[in-house]
C-alpha cells in the first residue's frame, strides 16, 4: 500500500479539541506493527499533553515505544507494517491522525519541527546545507528564493555557527556531528514552529557536544516560546531541560509528573529502578542497583503488569490484573497497584525500603 | 566551534575562534562529483576511453559539415561498378580523397558514409538510452519508494516483459512500426531498454527510502514526488550513470545488428549497421574496406564507452571512496 497515507484509525469516543492552552494532546495512542510472528504493540494506549510553550520529556529504555510515539504524532510510521490502531493527537485544534495528507504536510515542518537521533544520517549527503534548510522555508512560507536564503543564513547564525554564507554552500560530510545537529535545529528554527520534537537529539554526540546542543535547544525554546517534546533515555538530560516527564515502559505510560516529582520523588518501581541504576554524586560509595532482567518479549507480554516480571515488589495482583494509571495526591500519576488507595499498607512498606538514593 | 583547536589560552578569544573557523571553511570543499572526477582522472584507460568516445561524438557533430562530399547529393553513376576503389593510401597516393576507399555499386566514398553513419548510430545510442533511463528511473523509483502492492504489480509487469524474447520483438517492431525510420528505431530501443534500469533503480530506492534523511525530509513536509526526484534520485545517480553509459554501447551494437539484418534503419540514412549490411555481398569481391571501416568505428566507440563506464564505476562507487 502507499505508505504514510494513513487511513483514519477506528474511533471509540471523541472528546473534541482540548483547551486552547494545551498545544499537543495525545490520547489513547496505539501503534501496532504487524509482522510475520504476530503483532507488536509498540505503543499501547499512551496519553500525555504539552502546554503552549511547555517542555515535556518522554523517558524510557530502548523498545519502550518512545520513538514510535514521536513518529506516530507526525504520522511518519511506515504502513505496512505499522498501523495506527487508535487514539487522537490533538494539535492546535486539529486531530493530526484524521487530517488529510495535504494538510498534514503543512503541519510537518511548518508547525511541528523534528530533530532526529542521528545527525550523521538525517541530512541528505548530496544536497547542500543551504538547499536543505531552504527547502522547508520555501515549502511553508510564501517567500522568494533569495529571501529564503536570508532566513536560512539567519537560522544558521542563530544556532551558533559562524560563516553562515559559506556554510550553506557546504555538504553535510564537511561538518562535524555537532554542527549537523545544529543544522537540524536551524531547519526547525527557520520555520517558526509551535512545537519541536527532539528524538534523542544528543545520543549520537559526544558528551561535551551533548551539553551545547541541549543548551541550544533549551535557549531557543525559551526565546521563541515553542513547545518541546523531548524523547530520551537519559535522565540527566531530562533534569536539565524539561518541566514535565512521562516515563514509558513496554508501550505504556508508567509514571507521569513534573521533573521534581519524578526525579526526586519517583513513585513507580520502574522509575525508582532507573534512578538507582545511574551513577550520581549522592551515590558515591554505594553500589549501583540495576533493574534485573530485560524488557519483555513483545510477542509474549505478561498478562498483568508489564513490569511485574522484573519488579521486586510484585505480588499476586500484579500478575493477574494490569494496573491503571492511578492519579497521585502529589499531582502525578503512576501505573502501579501500590498506589491504589486500597494497598496503602504495602505502599508504606515499599516506601520504607526503597528510599530513593539522593541524586 | 566544536573543536577549538589547541587551547593554549582558555577560553580562546573571539578573534582566535574566528581565525580557526576561517581556516576550516577555507579547506577546499568537494562535493561527491568533484571527488569522483578526481578519481576518474587517475583511471588512465577510462580517460583514453572517454577521448575515443567524445572524439567520435565530435566527428559525428562536425564531420558531415566539413566533409567535401555531401551524403545526400550522390552523383548517379552511368553504370554500376562491381569493384570499388581501395583506400588511396594503399597505392601510396596520400590525397585526402578516398581515405577509406570507395564502395562498389554506387561508388560512394566510405569515409563520408562512416562519418554520416556516426551521427545516427550515436544519436540512436544516446537518445534511446536517455529514454530508457528516464522511464526506468521513474518506474523503478516509484515502485521502490512506495513498495507494497504497487511495487509488486509494477515489478511483475517488468518481469513479464523481460520474459519476452526481446530481440525478436525488436526485429518485428522495427519492421512494422519503425518502417526504417531512425526515429522509430530509437524509440523502439528506448522503450525496450528500460527494464533493466528500472530493476536497478528499484533496488536502490528500496534501501535508500529507509535512510533517515528521507524521514527527515518527510518530517519537513516534503511531498512524496519531490522526495523521489530530489532527495532519493540524486543519491542513486552513480549506478544509474554507469549503467546508462554501458547501455549506450549496448544499443550501438544492437542497432548495428538489427540494421545488419535489414530490419533497422533504411539505407538512405546511413548508420554503421546498414553500411555493414550493404557491404556484405561485395566483401568477397575484395571490397574489404567497405566493411572494415564502419566495423572499426563500432569497435572504437564501444570500446571507448566500456572503458569510460569502467572508470565511472570505480570513480562513483561510494565503497571505494578515499
Amino acid at each position: 500500500m502507499i505508505r504514510h497515507d494513513v487511513a483514519a484509525p477506528p474511533r471509540t469516543e471523541r472528546r473534541g479539541a482540548p483547551d486552547p492552552d494545551v498545544l499537543l494532546d495525545v490520547r489513547g495512542l496505539r501503534t501496532y506493527f504487524k509482522v510475520l510472528d504476530g503483532t507488536v504493540k509498540a505503543v499501547d494506549g499512551v496519553d500525555f499533553s504539552v502546554k503552549q510553550g511547555g517542555r515535556l520529556a518522554i523517558v524510557g529504555e530502548s523498545g519502550s515505544g518512545k520513538s514510535v510515539t514521536a513518529l506516530t504524532i507526525m504520522r511518519l510510521i511506515d504502513q505496512p507494517p505499522g498501523e495506527i490502531a487508535g487514539g487522537e493527537v490533538w494539535f492546535d485544534g486539529r486531530d493530526l491522525l484524521t487530517l488529510p495528507i495535504s494538510e498534514l504536510r503543512k503541519v510537518r515542518g511548518g508547525e511541528i519541527a523534528m530533530i532526529f537521533q542521528e545527525p550523521m544520517t538525517s541530512l541528505n549527503p548530496v544536497l547542500t546545507i543551504g538547499d536543505q534548510i531552504m527547502e522547508g522555508i520555501l515549502l511553508h512560507q510564501d517567500v522568494s528564493r533569495s529571501a529564503a536564503r536570508e532566513i536560512a543564513v539567519k537560522a544558521i547564525t542563530d544556532v551558533g555557527i559562524s560563516a553562515p554564507d559559506r556554510r550553506i554552500k557546504q555538504y553535510p560530510h564537511e561538518l562535524s556531528g555537532g554542527m549537523r545537529q545544529r543544522i537540524m535545529i536551524a531547519m526547525g528554527l527557520s520555520c517558526n514552529p509551535k512545537l519541536r520534537i527532539a528524538d534523542e537529539p544528543t545520543t549520537a554526540l559526544d558528551v561535551t557536544i551533548q551539553r551545547q546542543i541541549l543548551e541550544l535547544i533549551k535557549e531557543i525554546q525559551e526565546r521563541t516560546g515553542t513547545g518541546l517534546l523531548l524523547i530520551t533515555h537519559d535522565l540527566g538530560v531530562v533534569a536539565e531541560t524539561v518541566e514535565d516527564v512521562v516515563v514509558m515502559y513496554a508501550g505504556r505510560v508508567v509514571e507521569r509528573g513534573t521533573v521534581e516529582e519524578v526525579l526526586l520523588g519517583a513513585r513507580h518501581p520502574y522509575t525508582r529502578g532507573l534512578l538507582n541504576s545511574i551513577p550520581s554524586k549522592g551515590k558515591r560509595g554505594h553500589r549501583l542497583v540495576p533493574i534485573k532482567g530485560t524488557v519483555p518479549n513483545p510477542f509474549r507480554m505478561p498478562p498483568g503488569c508489564k513490569f511485574q516480571p522484573r519488579c521486586p515488589y510484585a505480588w499476586d495482583r500484579c500478575v493477574e490484573e494490569e494496573p491503571t494509571l492511578i492519579p497521585l495526591a502529589s499531582g502525578g500519576a503512576s501505573r502501579c497497584w501500590l498506589h491504589d488507595p486500597a494497598e496503602r499498607v504495602r505502599l508504606h512498606a515499599y516506601d520504607h525500603d526503597t528510599e530513593v538514593l539522593p541524586t | 566551534m566544536d573543536d577549538p583547536g589547541a587551547p593554549e589560552a582558555f577560553p580562546p578569544t573571539i578573534d582566535e575562534l574566528e581565525g580557526i573557523e576561517d581556516y576550516e571553511v577555507q579547506l577546499e570543499s568537494l562535493n561527491q562529483w568533484q571527488i569522483a572526477w578526481r578519481r576518474f582522472k587517475r583511471h588512465r584507460l577510462a580517460v583514453i576511453g572517454s577521448f575515443l568516445f567524445l572524439g567520435m561524438c565530435v566527428i559525428a557533430i562536425i564531420g558531415p559539415i566539413v566533409l567535401p562530399y555531401n551524403f545526400l547529393d550522390i552523383k548517379r553513376p552511368d553504370q554500376l561498378v562491381f569493384t570499388g576503389r581501395p583506400p588511396s593510401w594503399i597505392s601510396g597516393d596520400w590525397s585526402p580523397v578516398l581515405l577509406m576507399g570507395e564502395t562498389a555499386r554506387f561508388q560512394r566514398d566510405v569515409f563520408t558514409l562512416v562519418i554520416n553513419g556516426a551521427r545516427l548510430s550515436l544519436v540512436i545510442g544516446i537518445g534511446s538510452t536517455a529514454i530508457s533511463v528516464i522511464v526506468g528511473a521513474l518506474w523503478g523509483g516509484i515502485a521502490g519508494y512506495f513498495g507494497g502492492i504497487l511495487d509488486s504489480v509494477m515489478m511483475r509487469i517488468v518481469d513479464s516483459l523481460l520474459s519476452l524474447p526481446i530481440l525478436f520483438l525488436i526485429l518485428v517492431a522495427s519492421r512494422f512500426l519503425g518502417q526504417g525510420s531512425w526515429i522509430g528505431v530509437l524509440l523502439i530501443f528506448g522503450l525496450f531498454g528500460w527494464l533493466g534500469i528500472s530493476r536497478l533503480v528499484r533496488s536502490l530506492f528500496l534501501s535508500l527510502r529507509e535512510e533517515q534523511f528521507v524521514d527527515a525530509a518527510r518530517a519537513v513536509g516534503v511531498s512524496d514526488w519531490r522526495i523521489i526526484v530530489r532527495h532519493i534520485l540524486p543519491n542513486a545517480l552513480s549506478p544509474i550513470i554507469v549503467s546508462a553509459t554501458l547501455g549506450v554501447a549496448g544499443v550501438i551494437v544492437s542497432e548495428a545488428f538489427v540494421s545488419f539484418l535489414g530490419f533497422g534503419v533504411d539505407v538512405n540514412t546511413p548508420t554503421w549497421g546498414n553500411i555493414l549490411s550493404n557491404s556484405l555481398e561485395f566483401v568477397n569481391q575484395g571490397n574489404w574496406w567497405w566493411a572494415f571501416f564502419p566495423g572499426l568505428a563500432i569497435v572504437i566507440t564501444v570500446l571507448g564507452i566500456n572503458f569510460m563506464g569502467d572508470g565511472l564505476r570505480d570513480a562513483l562507487d561510494p565503497r571505494s571512496r578515499a
